[in-house]
């Protein structure tokens, strides 16, 4: 699905192997990271422990609160009712209410979106779910619950066929299980981004000048062109990364960058200062030539003029 | 500080315009989250799309002339947060319970007529053929009937034994019904949703339930008509098995709408025909999961108060009216809006 606009939109393409691009109803691209496997099974564990808490809870109540009013099949019929709607409707309610999450889930930090990028509706949260009962309760019931009187060969299928379902997710590449297929969904990651200084605009406020190109480092224009994007984003990590071993990396990256564009000017400049000169000069450069229409990826990438790479 | 009047850096002169919006509209996300989109005071709400086009906005000119890694990250999950509460679940659990009595229950139903008859004719199949067997052989009854199920109704039990547990159960206490009547639930239903879950395998295990239910039936009748007793046990069973029997074979019609999907996608890839046809289907489980909690309490309550052959048809087909009614005719009247 993401093979064609390879001009226009080629920024908004997934970059990993685990993105996927969803468009909005307004017509721009989203890029969401699918969730782990593993962060997926610790949300199911978390709301399986949730549901089992509950279910407890509610048979120690029922025992010791009704136990002595007499009504023992009252007692046991609301024990079994309440039971079994939990166990079919815990999922299903709150991934209606909390918009596709579950306690689970929300602790994770991931939740249920549509494949689309429409509404999650509510007949895929019901599909989804229902599903769980061959996906999850089954294998639950074969495993802890192993059956008496049934042949060797009939317990071995079984398992085969539970394995089948509670694998689905490593045999697909959108991790997808039995009910996301059904459903028409996914179950995605979403972390909350902070929004940070600028770099470059930083430095500059910090020194005191106006320009976010510092007057001290004149770069010309071959020595801008070496370097991709790639690069200058790399480059904005080791700026804004802060720690004990922060000056030796800036030292290291800085006199690698220096030998590389064959920087002419002194030698025992600050690193830091450095880096920030040139992190704006690139990137003033790069945006302006993206302005031209050409995005270069990183500094394998040759340059050509009128556009990029097609 | 000084502001430049134009700075080399158009990247940042981007976001220093826009980073209000961006700001505003994270504040009103993240009080969404932490207390739900009700919470909201009226102008936010109307606020809201607003500003989460603005962002979007921001964010498709970002991709396009910021190469600043932080903003991109920052309006790409600040546009996914607000994209989630903006197009997050549309009603709220009363509405979506309403619409779904209303029309997407019988509309479902209607929508996978063809699957559940085929799922309808397996059962009538399976006790066909089960009927026509024990008939020959009564030993073929305790193939088909499981000995925990039977409770001591076998070819070797007398006919009166046979009678009593037609009519019994006037005398029970009201408390052990409601248990018996949630506990027949509970199976009932698991069934039910198993039917439906199997026909991911292609429906084969599907079929197979259904016509192992069939069979069953079947048994059970032709043991009693061996005895004379075919009225009575049709009564008895008519009480909560016109709804419970409706329900597995709109549980079997579903688990077959699956299967359909992985075996005829259409034009469809299969992972798309699943996606779209197993959302109906899943509507139809849920709906045939509430019947057969009506015919729990039927079966718990009314089959074991009512002991009048009469009283027993006119509520069984009182029920099955109604069932029919209601698929025929339910939501009709509306504009059938799908997608």
């Amino acid at each position: 699905m993401a093979t064609t606009d390879a001009g226009a939109n080629s920024e908004a393409q997934p970059r990993a192997r685990s993105e996927r691009r969803l468009l909005t109803p307004e017509g721009v691209p989203l890029i969401f990271q699918l969730a782990e496997r593993g962060e997926r099974a610790a949300a199911v564990l978390i709301d399986l422990l949730i549901m089992f808490t509950a279910i407890a809870a509610l048979v120690l109540a029922f025992y010791f609160g009704l136990g002595w009013l007499r009504i023992d099949g009252v007692a046991a019929g609301l024990m079994i009712l309440i039971s079994f709607l939990i166990r079919s409707f815990y999922f299903i309610y709150f991934e209606l209410r909390w918009q596709g999450q579950t306690p689970g889930k929300r602790a994770l930090g991931i939740r249920v979106i549509d494949r689309r990028g429409g509404y999650l509706r509510p007949d895929s949260v019901f599909a989804r779910n229902l599903l769980r009962e061959v996906e999850l309760f089954l294998p639950m019931t074969v495993l802890f619950l192993p059956s008496e009187g049934s042949q060797g060969w009939v317990n071995l299928l079984t398992c085969v066929w539970v394995g089948i379902f509670l694998l689905l997710p490593f045999f697909n590449k959108d991790r997808l299980r039995a009910g996301d297929i059904v459903a028409g969904t996914w179950v995605i990651s979403a972390p909350k981004a902070l929004l940070l200084g600028d770099v470059a605009a930083e430095a500059a406020r910090r020194k005191g000048h106006a320009d976010e190109i510092d007057p001290a480092f004149p770069f010309s224009r071959s020595q801008l062109e070496i370097y991709g994007i790639y690069e200058l984003q790399t480059l904005e990590e080791v700026l804004r990364q802060s720690g004990p071993q922060t000056a030796e990396t800036r030292r290291e990256v800085a006199s690698r960058i220096q030998r590389k564009i064959g920087w002419a000017g002194e030698d025992n400049v600050d690193a830091e200062r450095f880096l920030q000169a040139f992190y704006a000069a690139l990137r003033a450069h790069l945006e302006a030539r993206l302005l031209f229409g050409e995005r270069r990826k990183n500094k394998h990438s040759r340059k050509r003029p009128g556009g990029e790479k097609a | 500080m000084s502001v430049p009047l134009k700075s080399p850096l158009k990247s940042f002169e981007f976001r220093r315009e826009r980073e209000k919006t961006w700001r505003e509209l994270e504040d009103l996300v993240s009080r969404a989250e932490r207390r739900g989109l009700k919470s909201l005071p009226a102008d936010d709400l109307l606020r809201l799309p607003t500003l989460y086009r603005a962002t979007l906005s921001s964010l498709s000119v970002a991709r396009s002339i910021s190469l600043d890694q932080n903003v991109l990250n920052y309006l790409e999950s600040l546009s996914a947060r607000a994209y989630f509460q903006v197009y997050g679940a549309r009603s709220s659990l009363l509405e979506g319970i309403g619409y779904f009595l209303r029309r997407g229950f019988p509309g479902a139903v209607r929508a996978a007529l063809w699957p559940n008859l085929l799922s309808a004719l397996w059962m009538t199949l399976g006790a066909v053929i089960g009927f026509l067997l024990v008939e020959a052989n009564a030993d073929w009854y305790y193939s088909f009937v499981g000995t925990g199920m039977a409770g001591g109704r076998s070819p070797a039990a007398s006919t009166d034994f046979l009678r009593e547990g037609l009519y019994d159960g006037a005398d029970s206490a009201a408390d052990m019904l409601f248990h018996f009547a949630t506990s027949l639930f509970s199976h009932n239903s698991a069934i039910g949703i198993f039917a439906f879950a199997l026909g991911f395998a292609l429906g084969v295990p599907t079929v197979l339930l259904l016509f192992y239910n069939g069979l069953t039936l079947g048994a059970f009748l032709a043991l009693y008509d061996s005895r004379g007793l075919t009225w009575d046990l049709v009564g008895w069973l008519s009480v909560h098995g016109t709804t419970e029997l409706l329900a597995i074979v709109l549980c079997g019609g579903g688990g077959l709408v699956l299967a359909g999907a992985i075996i005829f996608p259409d034009r469809e890839t299969r992972l798309e025909s699943l996606a779209r046809r197993g959302r109906a289907a899943g509507t139809l489980i849920m709906g045939a999961v509430l019947m057969l909690f009506v015919a729990g309490f039927l079966e718990g309550f009314a089959r074991q108060l009512v002991t009048d052959v009469t009283s027993r048809y006119v509520i069984g087909g009182a029920m099955l009216a109604f069932w029919l009614t209601y698929f025929a005719l339910g939501g009709r009247d509306e504009q059938d809006g799908d997608d």
